[in-house]
């Protein structure tokens, strides 16, 4: 366990090496923010109400997703699939470790640092630029809090099973660039899921995605309250826990199929 | 001539190399117009609640995405620059380009070359021709050269704005991550720009000018008066940008000493 430990050290340290390059994240994502929110305003008009979010509610949904992205976005896909493609993957495997695991390791040093140093500077420069509501609730901040965790698991698992694939399709660019799509729109960071229209936001219940940013997101603007809470955090676990069936699966086929294409 | 023959070559090895992931190739044909249908389904989705944006009403809106997809498609299959600074700089890639005569860029460019984006910029025109009937907007003797003159400076923008932050990755050791995050930002500049508050209005304009390769150049088409100045101006800020951007390479490049390896 120690190890695996280590893992999220060192990437930490790593990320923070190159942490001048998300400043500049910082900024942009503001700007996405900054784009997102007029677009919103233009829609609202004087509607006071849309898909069950007020404006200011809506606002707030827009920043703390986007902020939320900036934790736990990651590129644990691409960094297998180049494992797998350039052979090095074979090295891995015979050492005494967990895959998988360990790039779960790495990722969540990434999302720590991604945490610390993007998503809470980058959340206090939204707050001051635009018209964002904190929740007053303390349920609220724990729930998110442990929400957000999920998210990334969740996010991650997905770019497990995306990375993985590369076993069987050999070259995934095309899988990982449909799959950064389908979870930045079918997430809810594009739109709220409840603007969907109905057929299709019903088939979202049925899909993980949700719980990557719209969950959450309903909880830290007080959409969803006290027990509800419970009820959204439990579909995030219930898919983590599904997630995992594919994952081991995966990585199980992968041993039997594992065939260097080089190196 | 030289560089034709060149073009010619990079093309046959593009295809030959294509046949070796057939499959691949439509999953990413897929890919893209996919990427393209979550900015789609947005605007969709707006326009289920609302009949208007900042004045524009939905097949307007439907018909800048459109021109948008038409030079977009053009740029994401000649310039695509997308790991340069992983590829080129860290593994050392860049040392071997320096050292053949034709001009580094352009070898680059051709390296990376990616027709299948080329379907997203027929579906732009699909789009258009779509809501621009619905729109009932003439079609006169100078919309099919217009639209070339247009397509052809958002292309440059493009190239320019790409450019120049690919070659950031010559001033610096570690690969800056901006470039994902401007994907992110250059979609804002379809919608009317008027929505916006004046920062970022300004900011879409001369900055980073994402607003000339979608609402300003359709403005045109879509009789929009209010912005036909701005539309016109299209080809000066293509060139004015083009030359940034290859100033900036260049000046970077005479800079890049190798990375070791």
């Amino acid at each position: 366990m120690g190890a695996y430990l280590d893992f999220i050290r060192i990437r930490f340290l790593t990320m923070l090496a190159y942490r001048v390059n998300y400043y500049s994240g910082i900024l942009i994502y503001s700007l996405n923010i900054g784009v997102n929110y007029f677009t919103w305003m233009a829609i609202y008009g004087k509607g006071e109400s849309l898909g069950g979010f007020s404006a200011t509610q809506m606002t707030s949904y827009v920043a703390v997703s986007w902020m939320a992205r900036a934790f736990y976005f990651n590129n644990l896909d691409r960094e297998i699939s180049t494992d797998i493609r350039d052979g090095s993957i074979a090295i891995q495997f015979i050492r005494p470790y967990n895959y998988v695991l360990v790039k779960m390791m790495q990722g969540l040093g990434e999302g720590i640092f991604r945490f610390m140093l993007f998503m809470i500077p980058g959340m206090a420069i939204a707050m001051l630029l635009f018209p964002v509501q904190l929740p007053t609730e303390l349920s609220a901040w724990v729930g998110f809090l442990v929400m957000l965790f999920f998210s990334f698991l969740i996010n991650s698992q997905i770019n497990v099973i995306t990375g993985l694939s590369a076993f069987f399709v050999e070259n995934n660019e095309g899988m990982m660039r449909m799959k950064r799509v389908v979870v930045d729109l079918f997430s809810g960071l594009v739109v709220p899921i409840s603007l969907f229209p109905d057929w299709l936001s019903s088939v979202l219940k049925f899909l993980p995605f949700q719980a990557i940013t719209y969950l959450p997101g309903s909880v830290f603007t007080g959409r969803v309250q006290g027990v509800g809470i419970w009820n959204v955090l439990g579909v995030q676990v219930f898919w983590f826990l599904v997630l995992l069936i594919p994952i081991i699966w995966l990585n199980h086929a992968a041993r039997q199929r594992l065939f260097v294409q080089g190196g | 001539m030289y560089y034709f023959g060149l073009i010619n070559e990079y093309l046959k090895n593009y295809i030959k190399s294509r046949l070796t992931y057939r499959a691949d190739f439509w999953v990413e044909v897929i890919s893209d117009l996919l990427f393209q249908a979550t900015n789609f389904i947005f605007i969709l989705v707006i326009f289920m609640h609302t009949d208007s944006l900042g004045g524009w009403n939905q097949n307007e809106v439907v018909f800048v995405y459109g021109f948008f997809m038409v030079p977009f498609g053009i740029f994401s299959c000649f310039v695509n620059m997308w790991g340069f600074s992983e590829r080129y700089i860290t593994k050392g890639e860049m040392d071997r380009v320096l050292t053949r005569p034709a001009h580094n860029l352009f070898q680059i460019l051709l390296e990376n070359i990616d027709p299948p984006s080329l379907f997203g910029s027929l579906i732009g025109l699909v789009i258009m021709a779509i809501s621009g009937a619905n729109l009932g907007l003439p079609f006169e003797w100078w919309t099919i050269p217009a639209l070339i003159v247009l397509s052809l400076s958002a292309v440059a923008i493009y190239t320019g704005i790409y450019t120049t932050l690919t070659s950031l990755s010559f001033y610096s050791d570690a690969p800056t991550g901006i470039l994902p995050l401007m994907y992110n930002i250059q979609t804002y500049g379809r919608y009317p720009v008027t929505i916006y508050n004046r920062a970022i209005q300004v900011l879409l304009t001369w900055v980073i000018p994402f607003a000339f390769v979608g609402v300003y150049p359709a403005a045109l088409f879509l009789h929009r008066d209010e912005m036909k100045g701005m539309a016109l101006l299209t080809p000066v800020v293509g060139a004015v940008f083009l030359t940034i951007g290859l100033l900036a390479w260049n000046y970077g490049v005479k800079r890049y000493k190798g990375a070791g390896s």
